[in-house]
């Protein structure tokens, strides 16, 4: 399928601001189940670096802007082809060790509530395969976290949407990854973007999932929003260890003032010609 | 009592050969001269501005280090064994360094668990897979070492990030002259001053490939307000470069500059005493105000380099202390010269329960603890604090380490009566660039309190210079 | 050089700057309450002094009536005031201290020692320190400090903003000090070039050690004209305003030569250096002294502002 990306981020400040830096993970990496046919990320005014690729394989650029401003506006486009490959994330460049994804962090802490989801969804399947494991935390997740747009915030824990009994795809995330490491599975974020189909249930087009490193097959994502893995309607962006680590723009305004933020993602399958 | 302890200047059979100058200097110095030398030391100290903020003290924050005039002296040979341990060790912890963010070899071997490299916190997956310029993650690295016989050191740690206390390694040398040039002119002690020289070369050898004219090189300092803040500004003084703070620096395009007078100017290479965490906000810890943001992608896409390199302290961690040794055969093929001092992980159950039964004869510490805090000194310590200790490491093993309490060797010290023996360590500090370097000298830290075996400064230790006698 | 190594330098000479001049109004007060009560008597001139540091309400919401003591513990030692001795001595320590690789060590034992000696001073019983003696510390202590710079700085671009920072300090407090003498000091407008006006006049010479320059440069009579026109437009007073414009145009110009480059500092500087090198008093008179002054302080705190926005922030290029 070949999807087409339409993606602009706006942020206004109320005052202008001396200056703006970002980092920007905005640009899909090549693996079985992706291939970029074009992309540009755009941003007037701002100098851009030359993009480079991290040790997760993600792209990473840096924007900034050096003089006094009151807006920045970061567009992105372009067309992916994609593949379904149930979820398996083949033919990825990286060199990180995924044993280091076993770590946590304040976001992904777990607390009791989520010991006891781990605990009830695993309960007399300890010894299953990793996969099946997966696949039984991710639907437990699904279940206790129903999809609430509002219940949670940008800055919402593991523990704090768990609590809140609802979230969003950011929340399922970082949820399941905090499972996922009481399960002695690594687990990460994964910032991307949804073509949201008719058929599936439609959340944002800009969504979030986890992937868990299962014995046997690498790392594999587990959308519990959608209570799917990742097909062809998913175009992947970049991973972190959480939300934050993970985000498409993680930027810093110098002389801040009050920002308003306004983002709109457009998400289409282009008609595919006659295939070869 | 005293016995048990090896006294650097008498041994068994009287006075030792590195101090055989220096008896005849000490006795025959009149208490009120001592004294009057001792106030000019103080205030030298005081005219440089060397001092030292305590953590947590509040109190004088220019308060200074105690400085012992009385040197501590090795021989060339003492110190050429010591020489080729410590530059050993240094290669054998970059070539560690550079593998686990590469292939981890030494994992695959099965020669380290992979867990405690990459769950460990010091790990950066940030710069997984990232090689630095000549492969260096480690561009000094201080070792610490502690003495318990003629010819016996122990390593007690390493620091891979940015050890601290060279300034005072130069300006105690640079006082004792001033004070006592005889002594100078009847000892061949071999000069230390090389050291800024030195580094500066080792910071140059390091540039990025794509630096294409003479590397520049900035000292990058959390502030005035940091207890180190005199080094800071003393090194960059003596390697004539600009000593910055996270504001004076700024990311534009693939590089990162400088705030001049004359505007904009790139940087090189960043010798940085601050913290990965704080190094860059958009890659580490979002609230820090001392780093630069975007400084991680300027230095993973080659743009600049950091020394040392963002991720070093996985090998100085005391947990992994343990393995250095087995780096050395692995890496190396060498057999380890320096020793390391026997450790118990108390994350292992069999150990644990080792430590918990023999606590009262150890020394206990946390695994990412420094500067003497949270520790436990087994034989000095009174019933309660080993009993409040003890439900700490219950509670928490895999936090702590253990250690049998060691016999320091000790150094003549001045006292109210004379001179006395108490205990010192030794920390020297080696070089990695395209050359490895080490100046003939070291910090040596003393326990000024009758009897105490902590050196820190922070808990009442000073300083004393540290001498290699020259061959003939 | 880095642009903060620079800021600080900048800022280390106007505190001390700023320093003596509080100094300099101690002793104004001081001479002035010696005089026999006229017309409002001591308070009001004390008031005057206050004001002129733009520090009156500051003052009486701390310490309430003008009593004379309070008024030396607060121009003197009290750090809450940003422009007491104390504070502006602490303050260019502190800037000394993070560039201390930019000053020689004579500079540096001179502010540190000044320093040193003002924490010994301020645990000293304040009932044995008069007057003359902390302003004559004060003074001794700027004039050794600026006498180690101008001795022993190598004349680079550190030493430029060191003495930028003066100048641009030592005009804006000649201009503030001759306003509170001409609109604030004076009780009311019946005593002009009463006896009173001219024991002012005389304690404002003596504050600014100038009494004897001016009887050497005018004779002797005191006037207020010539008084102006002395602390503005003498080009051989060192605190005219004419004199420190002239000094932060040659900085300025050693600086553009330096780094090959010239900006909106020059420019603003030469257009105010154009002005007084021109000007006359009946100009100043015809203007108002009071807004003359007032207009002053102002262009020299934007020509301040060019320096740091052009060399001072690192962001210029």
């Amino acid at each position: 399928m070949i999807l087409t990306v339409l993606h602009k981020t706006r942020y206004e400040f109320a005052a202008p601001v001396r200056g703006i830096i970002q980092s920007l993970r905005l640009t899909p990496a090549k693996c079985e189940g992706q291939r970029v046919l074009d992309w540009s990320i755009d941003v007037p005014g701002a100098t851009m670096s030359t993009p480079f690729r991290d040790g997760a394989g993600d792209y990473l650029q840096t924007v900034s802007l050096r003089a006094a401003c009151d807006n920045i506006e970061i567009t992105v486009s372009g067309r992916v082809e994609t593949f379904d490959t149930a979820g398996i994330l083949r033919g990825h460049r990286e060199r990180v060790p995924p044993r280091a994804y076993l770590r946590g962090t304040i976001r992904t802490e777990p607390n009791r509530a989520i010991q006891d989801l781990v605990a009830d969804a695993l309960k007399g399947h300890e010894d299953a395969a990793d996969l099946d494991r997966a696949h039984r935390l991710a639907a437990a997740v699904s279940q206790a976290l129903p999809y609430t747009p509002g219940a949670t915030d940008a800055h919402t824990t593991a523990a704090e949407a768990i609590t809140a009994g609802a979230g969003v795809c950011q929340d399922h995330a970082q949820v399941l990854i905090s499972c996922a490491h009481l399960a002695g599975m690594p687990a990460r974020y994964v910032s991307g973007y949804l073509n949201a189909t008719e058929d599936s249930s439609p959340h944002e087009a800009s969504h979030a999932w986890a992937e868990l490193y299962l014995d046997g097959l690498g790392w594999v994502g587990f959308d519990a929003a959608n209570q799917c893995c990742p097909n062809d309607q998913y175009i992947r962006l970049g991973s972190g260890l959480d939300a934050q680590d993970a985000a498409p723009i993680r930027g810093l305004v110098s002389g801040g003032s009050a920002e308003s933020l306004d983002v709109s993602v457009e998400i289409a399958a282009q008609e595919q010609r006659q295939q070869q | 009592m005293a016995e048990q302890y090896f006294n650097e200047m008498y041994d068994g059979q009287g006075l030792r050969a590195p101090y055989q100058m220096l008896e005849g200097w000490y006795q025959n110095m009149p208490a009120e001269i001592r004294a009057v030398k001792q106030a000019e030391a103080e205030g030298l100290f005081r005219r440089y501005g060397i001092t030292f903020a305590v953590y947590g003290e509040g109190g004088d924050p220019d308060r200074l280090i105690p400085f012992d005039m009385f040197p501590r002296v090795f021989t060339s040979d003492e110190w050429r064994k010591l020489e080729r341990g410590i530059k050993q060790r240094a290669r054998a912890l970059n070539a560690f360094l550079s593998d686990v963010y590469d292939r981890g070899e030494i994992i695959r071997a099965g020669r380290i668990p992979a867990d405690l490299v990459y769950r460990n916190e010091a790990y950066e997956i940030a710069v997984a897979g990232f090689r630095p310029p000549l492969g260096i993650f480690s561009h000094i690295v201080g070792i610490d070492l502690v003495r318990t016989g003629a010819d016996q050191f122990y390593v007690l740690e390493d620091n891979c990030r940015t050890p601290s206390g060279v300034s005072y390694m130069l300006e105690n040398r640079e006082v004792m002259m001033r004070m006592f040039p005889h002594l100078f002119q009847e000892n061949r002690v071999a000069p230390v001053d090389g050291y800024a020289r030195l580094l500066k070369r080792t910071l140059d050898s390091v540039a990025p490939e794509k630096c294409e004219r003479d590397p520049k090189v900035v000292l990058l300092t959390p502030g005035h307000y940091n207890s180190a803040y005199y080094e800071h500004s003393f090194l960059a003084d003596l390697m004539g470069i600009e000593l910055v703070e996270g504001q004076d620096l700024f990311v534009e395009g693939d590089f990162c500059w400088m705030r001049t007078t004359e505007g904009p100017q790139k940087v090189d290479v960043i010798y940085r005493r601050i913290d990965d965490a704080f190094l860059d906000p958009l890659c580490f810890r979002p609230d820090s105000a001392l780093g630069v943001p975007g400084l991680m992608n300027v230095y993973r896409s080659g743009g600049v380099t950091i020394c040392s390199a963002p991720g070093a302290g996985v090998a100085d961690d005391k947990a992994i202390y343990t393995y250095v040794p087995e780096m050395v055969r692995f890496y190396l093929g060498e057999a380890p010269i320096l020793e390391n001092v026997p450790t118990w992980q108390c994350a292992k159950p069999d150990e644990l329960k080792y430590v918990q039964e023999n606590i009262a004869d150890l020394v206990i510490k946390e695994v990412h603890g420094s500067g003497g805090y949270g520790m436990l000194v087994g034989p000095k310590s009174d019933k309660a604090t080993i009993e409040t200790f003890a439900a700490k490491l219950a509670a928490n093993p895999s936090n702590y380490i253990a250690q049998p309490t060691l016999a320091l060797s000790t150094c003549p010290t001045f006292v109210e009566e004379g001179i006395a023996p108490r205990h010192v360590d030794l920390r020297p500090y080696c070089l990695v660039g395209r050359d490895i370097e080490l100046v003939p000298g070291a910090l040596t830290r003393v326990a000024l309190t009758e009897g105490s075996l902590v050196v820190n400064s922070s808990q009442g230790g000073g300083v004393k210079d540290t001498w290699v006698i020259a061959e003939e | 050089m880095l642009s903060r190594t620079a800021a600080n330098l900048f800022w280390m000479t106007r505190y001390l700057e700023r320093s003596e001049t509080t100094a300099r109004l101690l002793d104004l007060g001081f001479r002035n309450a010696l005089l026999p009560n006229i017309g409002g008597g001591f308070r009001t001139e004390w008031s005057a002094i206050l004001q002129s540091k733009g520090a009156l309400q500051e003052f009486t919401d701390k310490y309430g009536e003008l009593k004379q003591r309070n008024i030396e513990s607060f121009l003197f030692f009290d750090l809450d005031n940003p422009s007491s001795v104390a504070s502006c001595i602490t303050a260019a320590r502190e800037n000394a201290r993070i560039v201390r690789t930019a000053l020689t060590t004579q500079v540096w034992d001179a502010i540190n020692t000044s320093f040193q000696e003002l924490k010994a001073l301020s645990r000293r019983e304040r009932s044995s320190l008069e007057v003359p003696e902390l302003t004559d510390w004060t003074l001794r202590t700027a004039a050794l400090i600026r006498g180690s710079i101008a001795a022993t700085q190598l004349r680079n671009d550190g030493y430029r903003f060191m003495n930028l920072g003066y100048a641009v300090e030592r005009a804006d407090n000649t201009a503030r000090l001759l306003d509170v003498k001409y609109y604030v000091l004076l009780p009311s407008v019946a005593y002009v070039g009463s006896g009173l006006d001219n024991y002012q006049w005389t304690t404002l010479l003596r504050a600014l050690s100038a009494h004897r320059a001016y009887n050497w440069a005018y004779g002797g009579e005191l006037s207020a004209t010539q008084i102006a026109h002395f602390l503005i437009l003498n080009p051989k007073f060192p605190r005219s305003l004419l004199s420190c414009c002239v000094e932060v145009n040659e900085h300025l110009d050693h600086l553009a030569r330096m780094y090959d480059r010239s900006t909106t500092a020059q420019e603003a500087a030469r257009k105010l250096l154009g002005e007084l090198a021109e000007a006359k008093m009946a100009d100043v008179f015809d203007e108002g002294l009071h807004e003359f002054l007032s207009r002053m302080i102002y262009e020299n705190g934007r020509l301040a502002g060019c320096i740091v926005d052009q060399y001072l922030t690192g962001e210029a290029r």
